[in-house]
């Protein structure tokens, strides 16, 4: 257990602060290719899963898809990218976009889909145009369930981004990987405590923006959608 | 497919190795999720902390989990009992919640006759609550037994052996036949344990087939299966 | 076999009184009838009998036994259930949910499900519906169905909850008919909880109507009922002032017409 403190003052050593390795530049990397990849990918997923949720069409696909990704492994998807497009960013940044992509679609299509028929069905007859439908009625109904999926892929993005380290000197898992490979065990404890740190931070926040769009209905629709079940990296 | 040719019996000892960690982890998933959620089930506030508990763990990355784990346990950090701890965590995480929602499914009227019948506690839960519950349950143990079977490649990074090594080995010797044999397979045991189940599913719940409603209601099911 | 209800009262955990210091004997071979609106107490205190409720005071006793004196599982076993609408276990197949009780206590399957056909047929099904689930059947058949079930091990006490509750008039006047056939023949003590006057009036021998916070109303035969309604609420309740229930009768061509306050003839006068 001494291990734990042995991490412990490794962290909060003032040599592995600072500097192109310190912990808050690797930290900073983390985050801002965690965000990256999960910008790009909804930046895709959301208006596709949006559009599927508001014409009910292509349902079926996505749910198989998202199904099958789930069965990929995402070591395989880093390392055959990896292979492909040689060691650097590029090719973990594109493997944590289709990463993300699954759970951003079917939050939003989920979300979307999860607003009240009778609200939606009452705003039509009120002459809404169906740009106005999803802007002013489904989407802040279903808000709830497509930051359900947001946190979903950020909290497998940010999972996935440890093993981008694998491919580039990018991030926290960097410190997890020069840790095994030196027999450094307080390193590599130090690098999972922090990029556990982080996910926790991260999912906590989003569980908060969760609920504030929850909004005060007693009988919100059900979130339990896509809230869970990524595929781990 | 020359390449596999070459090392049909590498592959196989990796797959082997690769089911045998995900198998175990799935059953003691299945196992401590039914106890977790009945718990939940029982006790409601109890459940609300355990549950929030577990959904807490679950957003811990993997490859953190694999190195942290070892050193709670004092258990070697390369040994296959690491790896189906974690996953175990993991998958009791994800199917805890779908538990209790099991559990929650089954009609109150249903339950009540049975113990107004004359059935024991054990017997309820034996003859009633479980069958009953069952069609939700498997939901959800599809569910972790694809995500765990996906997970347990990332246990070649710190040496722990499965098809996961076909994806490190491959990614640095340069061999792409290696890494996609690596994908195909674990795709492939996903898909197998995927189809078992489905099959048990349908021959332990005859009561599910031929009328329309069961249909609906087992679409139903499937849905929050994807979606959960 | 005799039910006796002893000064019972019932309080919930949550301070609902559901039922007030109730006295009631139903005789061996009776149909005791427990009629009231929601909230009136009468499924609390048929519970009582096989112990699904425990009385916050007073005592039930079953041939001068107290059952608190006796196992629940044991008790409730040896005393036929019909449930509301729903009770069957979806996941057995109607032989199976017929021959629930007598495996529960050590019948070979295969004598139990023998019996349970023949049960089926009693209460007027085709056994050849055994082999399908209950949702398959109509609404009409699974209340047959939770009827033999709660025949098949032979009990001298029948509950029955509400049990015609959920199915159509017509068919529930069927499944009542039968009953009281079935009842000439068998002569069970039983106690029927029903919100339905005329069910209460037409299967029971003694009838009680229970107001909010199981507070007696009136006990008496159905004629006694009828005829001398204790307050207005039991008038009101019984409908002893609605028009179908003043009968007159008028001659024609020399018979006795029975007619109602409306004036629709509703029978013959034997």
């Amino acid at each position: 257990m001494s291990l734990f403190g042995d991490a412990l003052a490794w962290i909060l050593d003032g040599g592995h602060w600072g500097g192109p390795t310190g912990i808050d530049t690797r930290l900073w990397q983390h985050l801002a290719v965690t965000f990256a990849a999960v910008a790009l990918a909804a930046a895709v997923a959301i208006p596709l899963g949006v559009l599927i949720g508001h014409t009910g069409r292509g349902r079926l696909v996505v749910v198989a898809t998202a199904g099958a990704v789930r069965a990929v492994p995402t070591l395989g998807l880093l390392t055959l990218l990896g292979l492909w497009l040689g060691i650097g960013l590029t090719a973990p940044l594109l493997a944590l976009v289709v990463l993300a992509f699954p759970s951003l679609l079917a939050g939003a299509y989920a979300g979307v889909e999860s607003a009240d028929r009778g609200a939606v069905d009452a705003a039509r007859s009120l002459g809404m145009s169906e740009w106005q439908l999803v802007l002013r009625v489904e989407l802040p109904l279903g808000a709830a369930v497509v930051i359900g999926g947001l946190r979903a892929a950020t909290l497998q993005v940010v999972a996935t981004a440890t093993l981008a380290a694998y491919l580039s000197d990018t991030g926290l898992g960097r410190y997890l990987f020069a840790g095994l490979k030196s027999r450094d065990y307080p390193q590599m404890l130090a690098g999972a405590l922090l990029v556990a740190a982080l996910a926790l931070l991260l999912d906590v926040a989003l569980a908060f923006v969760q609920r504030a769009c929850r909004g005060p209905a007693p009988l919100a629709p059900s979130d339990a959608a896509p809230e869970a079940a990524p595929a781990k990296g | 497919m020359t390449w596999l040719e070459a090392n049909r019996s590498y592959v196989l000892d990796m797959l082997l190795q690769h089911v045998q960690i995900a198998v175990p982890a799935v059953l003691i998933s299945i196992v401590a999720a039914v106890a977790l959620g009945r718990l939940a089930w029982r006790w409601r506030r109890v459940g609300a902390v355990v549950l929030g508990a577990t959904s807490l763990l679950y957003s811990v990355p993997a490859l953190p989990l694999l190195i942290v784990i070892p050193v709670v346990l004092s258990i070697p950090l390369r040994s296959d009992l690491n790896l189906i701890i974690a996953l175990a965590l993991y998958g009791t995480a994800l199917l805890a919640g779908t538990a209790l929602d099991a559990f929650r499914s089954v009609d109150p009227r249903v339950r009540e006759a049975a113990e107004a019948l004359g059935h024991s506690r054990a017997g309820i839960w034996w003859k009633v609550d479980l069958p009953l519950s069952f069609p939700v349950l498997l939901s959800g143990i599809r569910v972790i037994t694809v995500s765990t079977v996906s997970l347990v490649t990332i246990g070649a990074l710190v040496g722990i052996q499965s098809l996961g090594n076909l994806l490190t080995d491959g990614f640095q010797r340069g061999i792409h036949a290696e890494i996609v044999t690596g994908i195909v397979l674990t795709i492939l045991v996903a898909v197998v344990l995927d189809v078992l189940l489905v099959l048990v599913g349908a021959l332990v719940t005859p009561w599910r087939r031929r009328t329309p409603r069961a249909r609906s209601r087992r679409r139903a099911d499937d849905t929050a299966a994807v979606s959960a | 076999m005799g039910i006796e209800f002893r000064g019972v009262s019932k309080t919930y955990a949550d301070g609902t009184v559901a039922v007030t210091d109730f006295s009631c004997t139903v005789p061996s071979h009776s149909t005791l009838a427990l009629v009231g609106s929601s909230g009136s107490g009468k499924t609390t205190l048929m519970r009582m009998v096989n112990r699904m409720v425990d009385p916050s005071a007073g005592t039930v006793l079953i041939d001068e036994r107290d059952v608190r004196e006796l196992d629940k599982v044991a008790l409730r076993r040896s005393i036929g259930y019909v449930p509301q609408a729903g009770g069957l276990l979806p996941h057995r197949r109607v032989v199976d949910n017929v021959a629930t009780v007598p495996v529960l206590t050590g019948t070979s399957r295969r004598t139990a499900r023998a019996d349970a056909l023949d049960l089926l047929a009693r209460v007027g099904l085709d056994p050849a519906l055994g082999r399908r689930f209950p949702s398959q059947l109509s609404g009409g058949q699974q209340q047959r169905v939770a009827v033999a079930r709660a025949l098949a091990a032979d009990p001298h006490i029948l509950l029955m909850d509400e049990p015609f509750g959920a199915v159509d008039p017509i068919v529930r006047r069927d499944l009542q008919d039968q009953l009281a056939e079935l009842q000439a023949e068998l002569g069970k003590t039983i106690v029927l909880v029903t919100h339905d006057i005329d069910e209460a009036f037409r299967l029971g021998d003694q009838v009680v109507i229970l107001r909010t916070g199981g507070v007696v109303a009136q006990t008496g035969t159905p004629q006694q009922i009828l005829a001398e309604p204790a307050d207005d609420f039991v008038r009101d309740f019984v409908g002893a002032d609605r028009a179908e229930r003043r009968l007159t009768t008028t001659e024609v061509d020399g018979r006795r017409i029975v007619v109602d306050g409306d004036g629709r003839p509703v029978g013959v006068l034997a």
